[in-house]
């Protein structure tokens, strides 16, 4: 197990160095420099401007710049918000972005495992159609459909709940951000715990589980639920990947204050730096993430470790 | 049986819709970028043909939404397009070579899989202009991995048969094998793979549109228009259901087109 585990952290080195160059250069390939803008400025002046952020340094100095200030959690200074550094407005935002993506996560999680076993254990029934149905078009819609048309019915029609983040206080903004970042989530989740579950109840063991007169609900929870977990458990990577994608769009439309926010306003702005950061710290994010549920996966079926 | 229903109700769905947004605009009195200022936030009517209504411009929402629906349409196909040549490819040579070539190929497919590409790509549309040519090869290029994995699964069992054995025996080149005597063999697998490949496509281009990174004013798409119905949807909500119930059903039609061609196909091919 210590030797898989190394084995897996040395893997994910080269993949994040990889991210980190590819990103780099992308952002230093564009045509046109940061400062770029309608007012020309005196050459003495763009001069000053491109030794005070180092851009006039060969590339291979300036990459190197940016690997030891990221060692050191240095992701360099935003471009356009003034006075702030890339890493102090990514450590302001992501708290709240954190928040709403574990609550997705673990909303989507429970509801999408609980639907797709239901939907397992009555095969062909109406319950399996309706969750099938269900989860073929939370996959299909995107979620910035979803959270326009939720909030049209829920907060303008019905206003049961708040529209946007501002003004609205307590857990209820919460509420339609969190349910339509989970909705895909879930359609996917219901899918992968139905087919791994239909798979792990026609096995030998669970006959056996059943010819010892254990009830359905004691074989599922017991016997059967650990293996068709096994799917589900290496869908979490992409999951996350997906749940952040989802915030960029989620916190754009609700006015959340979160990274996905600032990535699109920096996106938008040009602020080539804090892009760059985003992305970088994204991906570390992602590429650790990936490597835990590698390490868990390991852990529960020790097969994966001999490959 | 309901499966081919199924393939049956998308795809005449998807040919209605294709050949609405073919014939829409040249029919419709208005064009996508008039604007009329007498008639801003109009509601669909069919008195001066203004059948969606008209935006916050005063431009016809009809001829605007076709016309959206035909830069959806085309970026998906022409990016599914390039995901299906860079994933046969890959997949192909990778599973005729095998071996070690094979593996390094196929970790190199695991590693990218972890990857969140839209962030790339969206760092691309930063770093660039926006231009159209990019979108095709950013979405293609995030899109090709399932591809590449499923092309290199059928190649791996292809290799093995007499057929390849004795086009090798009589000593025809690897290319030439993989491109005369594979890649045939994989059409039909391929074609399911991009069916699915193309609603992924549609959901990179119309997310980016709808942040204002994909298609640019005056063009537009379907996630553009969803974008412009977002801000306006408290006064007027057809802006926003219109363009979001389309996009929704040709996600859905292309979905359940993929799906049921691939369990057409597993069935033939377990038996």
């Amino acid at each position: 197990m210590l030797r898989y585990t190394l084995l897996r952290i040395l893997g994910a080195i080269p993949t994040l160095l990889l991210v980190i160059a590819l990103a780099f250069l992308m952002v230093h390939a564009a045509p046109g420099g940061p400062f770029d803008d309608e007012r020309v400025l005196p050459a003495d002046v763009e001069a000053n401007i491109a030794a005070a952020y180092h851009l006039d340094d060969p590339l291979p100095k300036q990459f190197a710049r940016y690997l030891g200030g990221l060692l050191k959690g240095d992701l360099g200074p935003s471009y356009r918000y003034r006075d702030y550094t890339v890493a102090e407005l990514i450590g302001s935002a992501f708290p709240l972005s954190l928040k709403l993506g574990a609550m997705a996560m673990a909303l989507a999680l429970i509801v999408g495992v609980t639907a797709g076993t239901e939907a397992a254990l009555h095969q062909g029934s109406r319950i399996d159609r309706v969750v099938m149905g269900f989860s073929m078009t939370g996959i299909s819609i995107p979620v910035f459909v979803i959270a326009p048309v939720l909030v049209l019915l829920f907060a303008v029609k019905l206003q049961w709940l708040p529209a946007g983040w501002s003004g609205a206080s307590g857990m209820g903004r919460y509420v339609l951000p969190v349910i339509t970042l989970a909705l895909p989530q879930v359609a996917y989740i219901a899918r992968l715990t139905r087919a791994s579950m239909i798979d792990v109840l026609g096995r030998d063991f669970i006959r056996t589980a059943r010819a010892q007169g254990l009830g359905t609900r004691t074989v599922v929870r017991v016997h059967a639920l650990k293996p068709a977990m096994l799917p589900v458990l290496s869908y979490l990577g992409p999951a996350i990947a997906a749940i952040l994608t989802g915030s960029v769009v989620v916190e754009e439309i609700f006015g959340i204050p979160g990274l996905g926010q600032f990535f699109v306003r920096g996106a938008l702005n040009r602020d080539y730096t804090l892009v760059l950061g985003i992305v970088v710290f994204y991906a570390t994010l992602i590429i650790s993430l990936n490597l835990l549920v590698d390490i868990l996966y390991g852990a529960i079926d020790p097969r994966v470790r001999y490959r | 049986m309901s499966m081919n229903r199924s393939i049956k109700v998308s795809v005449t769905l998807l040919m209605a819709v294709a050949m609405l947004a073919a014939a829409g605009p040249w029919l419709s009195p208005h064009d996508y970028i008039t604007t009329n200022f007498d008639r801003l936030l109009a509601s669909p009517s069919l008195f001066d043909m203004h059948l969606f209504g008209t935006d916050d411009l005063g431009r016809d929402l009809f001829v605007r939404t076709m016309l959206g629906v035909r830069v959806t349409l085309v970026v998906a196909i022409v990016a599914s397009l390039v995901s299906l040549i860079i994933g046969v490819a890959y997949g192909a040579i990778a599973g005729f070579v095998g071996g070690r070539v094979d593996a390094a190929m196929m970790r190199f497919v695991d590693t990218l899989y972890a990857l969140p590409f839209i962030f790339f790509v969206i760092l691309l549309m930063v770093a660039f202009e926006r231009n159209f040519f990019l979108i095709f090869v950013a979405i293609g290029a995030i899109n090709w991995l399932d591809m590449a994995r499923i092309v290199r699964g059928q190649t791996l069992s292809l290799r093995e048969r007499e057929f390849v054995e004795a086009a090798r025996l009589t000593g025809v080149s690897t290319l030439r094998i993989i491109f005369r005597h594979i890649a045939p063999n994989l059409i039909g697998i391929v074609v399911v793979y991009v069916t699915l490949t193309i609603p992924q496509a549609i959901l990179v281009e119309s997310f980016l549109s709808f942040l204002g990174l994909g298609v640019q004013e005056p063009q537009t798409s379907l996630g553009a228009l969803v974008n412009v119905g977002v801000t306006q949807m408290e006064g007027a909500p057809w802006i926003l259901l219109i363009p979001a119930a389309l996009l929704a059903l040709i996600l859905l039609c292309f979905n359940f087109l993929g799906d049921g061609l691939r369990d057409h196909f597993d069935a033939r091919h377990a038996e």
